[in-house]
């Protein structure tokens, strides 16, 4: 029996990698390749006929495998099916960190689930609260009620976008300059940030053309997306590079954080860091700055 | 459980087992057939045992073709096969309790 840490709501969540939850030969090393969080997928990548087996088979992995710091995520199956209800059983039941629902349009999805996950909380003696959930929006409801599905419970930590079902929806196709998908990704993002919880992007599904991936990455990060879901393990690194700060932000981060302490302390609140205005407004990015570098293995201060 | 028709869970695939039980008169026939069974096959032969014996099975014939799958991947592919074959492999699962 693996005892896993108690999942934090907030932490560095870059790559989240699919996995089959029905293979053994995929889950039971899934840790070595290096992803912040892992998703074991009961749904569309198990046939109808083996998600009972899935679930036997994540029940044991949950127990047995230990992912060490890499978060585990459950991909449960939609609400729209006879699964998702032993699916939320089997997640608590063997302590996933979090669940993701699936096919998302609405917070009374999110409180479906979450009023679920509670009663498999009190079935199995696992700490009310423990398990956490994000949602994946794949249609254009979901979209549109993006901010009431963040904000639909405290249990939420963040919010991503399925293109492949939501482009059928959209009659698209994936493009090169991501014009598909411009304008959900950017309301996704809003309401993200105005509900407080992260965001992250689709999946890129063509593991030959890695121009394109690199091109989507390199948007996901200026649209301001906390990270990218992947489908095979060589995809990890380029988006560690990208979401890593860069040195010369981290000196800066370092330097407001340092000059804040010193002047609030002095008694001032707004002041200048090589002729930029800074104010208190500008702590939260530059500690987040520096928990990620420390996070990608850049930095090693103590100051946050 | 008592097992009831014949059942199966697991795939041929690397790391992975496929495990059929049918019903028998008396007592447990267990065939194991494994690509490592000079070296697991006597640790399979209890995991799988230990497995029936927790589930209340007293009496079938299992067979188990094993592909190098760890000790976790047997049972659940033995309880899966033995839930299955009586119909409740679905829902209401007693995970933590008779699997675990």
């Amino acid at each position: 029996m693996i005892p896993r840490p108690k999942p934090e709501r907030f932490r560095l969540r870059r790559t989240m990698m699919f996995m089959n939850a029905q293979k053994p030969g995929l889950i039971k090393d899934a840790y070595i390749y290096g992803c912040d969080s892992i998703m074991l997928d009961l749904e569309d990548a198990v046939a109808e006929n083996q998600k009972d087996a899935a679930r036997f088979s994540l029940y044991h992995a949950l127990k047995t495998i230990d992912y060490g710091e890499t978060e585990v995520i459950v991909r449960i199956n939609g609400l729209d099916t006879p699964h998702w209800q032993e699916d939320i059983r089997v997640c608590v039941a063997g302590g996933a960190d979090g669940i993701r629902i699936a096919k998302c349009e609405s917070a009374q999805d999110v409180l479906t689930v979450e009023k679920a996950v509670e009663a498999a909380e009190e079935e199995f003696g696992v700490e009310k609260g423990r398990t956490l959930l994000m949602a994946a929006l794949e249609s254009p409801k979901g979209i549109l009620n993006a901010y009431e599905i963040c904000a639909a419970s405290p249990r939420m930590f963040g919010v991503a976008i399925s293109g492949g079902d939501f482009r059928k929806c959209m009659q698209t196709t994936p493009q090169r300059d991501g014009v598909d998908m411009l304008a959900a990704r950017g309301q996704m993002l809003i309401a993200a940030r105005a509900a407080g919880v992260q965001c992250f992007d689709t999946v890129f599904t063509n593991l030959d053309d890695q121009e394109g991936f690199e091109a989507e990455v390199l948007q996901n990060k200026a649209m301001g997306f906390d990270g990218k879901s992947l489908i095979n393990p060589k995809q990890i690194r380029f988006v560690h590079q990208v979401f890593a700060p860069t040195e010369k932000e981290i000196r800066q981060a370092e330097k407001i954080v340092r000059a804040y302490r010193e002047q609030s302390a002095a008694g001032v609140g707004v002041f200048t860091v090589d002729g930029k205005m800074i104010d208190i407004a500008f702590i939260p990015g530059a500690e987040r700055t520096l928990k990620l570098a420390r996070a990608c293995g850049l930095w090693e201060g103590d100051l946050v | 459980m008592e097992i009831k028709k014949p059942a199966i869970a697991g795939t041929l695939e690397s790391s992975d087992a496929q495990v059929a039980v049918e019903p028998a008169d008396s007592g447990i026939e267990l065939y194991l057939e494994s690509s490592v069974m000079n070296q697991y096959g006597r640790q399979i032969k209890a995991t799988v045992l230990e497995t029936l014996e927790r589930l209340g099975v007293e009496n079938a014939r299992v067979t188990v073709v094993d592909k190098g799958a760890l000790d976790c991947t047997i049972k659940a592919r033995v309880e899966c096969a033995v839930f299955r074959s009586c119909d409740a492999s679905a829902a209401n699962v007693p995970w933590g309790g008779a699997v675990r």
